[in-house]
C-alpha cells in the first residue's frame, strides 16, 4: 500500500511517500510499529503518538482502524488550516 | 458551490458578488496572513483529500442551513504577511443562517481540511500547533446537532 506523510512527519521521516507491504500488518498501530522499527528518522516522526493523525484512503481514521483494503494510508500532525 | 485549493490568490469581491443572485444575504470570511514576528508562511495540504474534506464540509452545512450558495477557497504554497490564505462565503434568504454557515464553515475547515502552515521567524522555521481553542470551536456545532 502507498504510505503518505506530511509536515513534520515527511521533514522527520524525509520521505513524502513510499510503498509498504501490508503483508502481516492488521491494523494502523501493526503500520506504526512496523514503521519505528524500520530506524531513528521513523522513531523520531512517531516518538509522540498523540501528536499523529491517520487517514486511510483519505479518511480521519483511529489507530485501531482495519488495514484490509487500503490502498493508502497517510500520517499527519493535527490540521493546521485557516 | 464551490470549493478551490489553489496557489494564486482570489477576488473577495468577485467571489461575494456571485453568490448574490437568488440570496438576500452573503456572508464572507478571509483569512491573512499575520505579520509580527512571522515573516512567511508556507502551506501544505493532502491533495485529493483536501478537496474532497471541503466538499463534505460545505455539503454538512448544506444540511444545516437553507443556503443558496457557498463557496471555499484556500490558498497553499508560500504566503508573506498581508496576502490572503482563504475566503469562505455562505449566501442565504435571511442573515443569521448565513452568518452561522460561515462560521461553521470556518470552525470545521480548521479542524477537519488537512491544511498545515509552517511560519518562518527571525529564531527558524516551526510547524503551527493546533489549537484547543479551534477544536472545541467545532465541537459546539456537534452539540448543536
Amino acid at each position: 500500500m502507498k504510505v503518505l506523510y506530511f509536515a513534520w512527519l515527511r521533514e522527520r521521516i524525509g520521505e513524502s511517500a513510499e510503498e509498504i507491504s501490508a503483508e502481516g500488518l492488521e491494523t494502523v498501530a501493526d503500520l506504526v510499529a512496523h514503521l519505528r522499527a524500520r530506524g531513528p528518522r521513523y522513531e523520531a516522526a512517531f516518538e509522540a503518538p498523540e501528536a499523529v493523525r491517520v487517514a486511510v484512503d483519505q479518511k480521519v481514521r483511529d489507530w485501531d482502524a482495519p488495514l484490509k483494503g487500503a490502498g493508502e494510508v497517510a500520517f499527519f500532525p493535527p490540521m493546521t488550516g485557516g | 458551490m464551490a470549493v478551490r485549493v489553489q496557489r494564486e490568490d482570489f477576488d473577495l469581491g468577485a467571489e461575494a458578488a456571485a453568490l448574490e443572485a437568488g440570496a438576500g444575504a452573503v456572508v464572507t470570511f478571509t483569512g491573512i496572513v499575520r505579520g509580527g514576528d512571522v515573516s512567511a508562511m508556507t502551506l501544505e495540504h493532502y491533495p485529493g483529500m483536501t478537496e474532497a474534506a471541503l466538499a463534505e464540509i460545505e455539503a454538512e452545512a448544506r444540511t444545516r442551513w437553507q443556503l443558496s450558495g457557498a463557496t471555499i477557497i484556500h490558498r497553499v504554497g508560500r504566503l508573506l504577511p498581508g496576502e490572503r490564505i482563504m475566503m469562505v462565503a455562505a449566501a442565504s434568504a435571511h442573515r443569521q443562517a448565513a452568518f452561522e454557515a460561515a462560521e461553521f464553515l470556518m470552525d470545521y475547515l480548521k479542524t477537519r481540511a488537512p491544511f498545515w502552515k509552517k511560519e518562518e521567524t527571525g529564531a527558524g522555521a516551526r510547524w503551527v500547533d493546533a489549537r484547543e481553542t479551534d477544536e472545541s470551536a467545532a465541537r459546539r456545532w456537534a452539540a448543536k446537532g
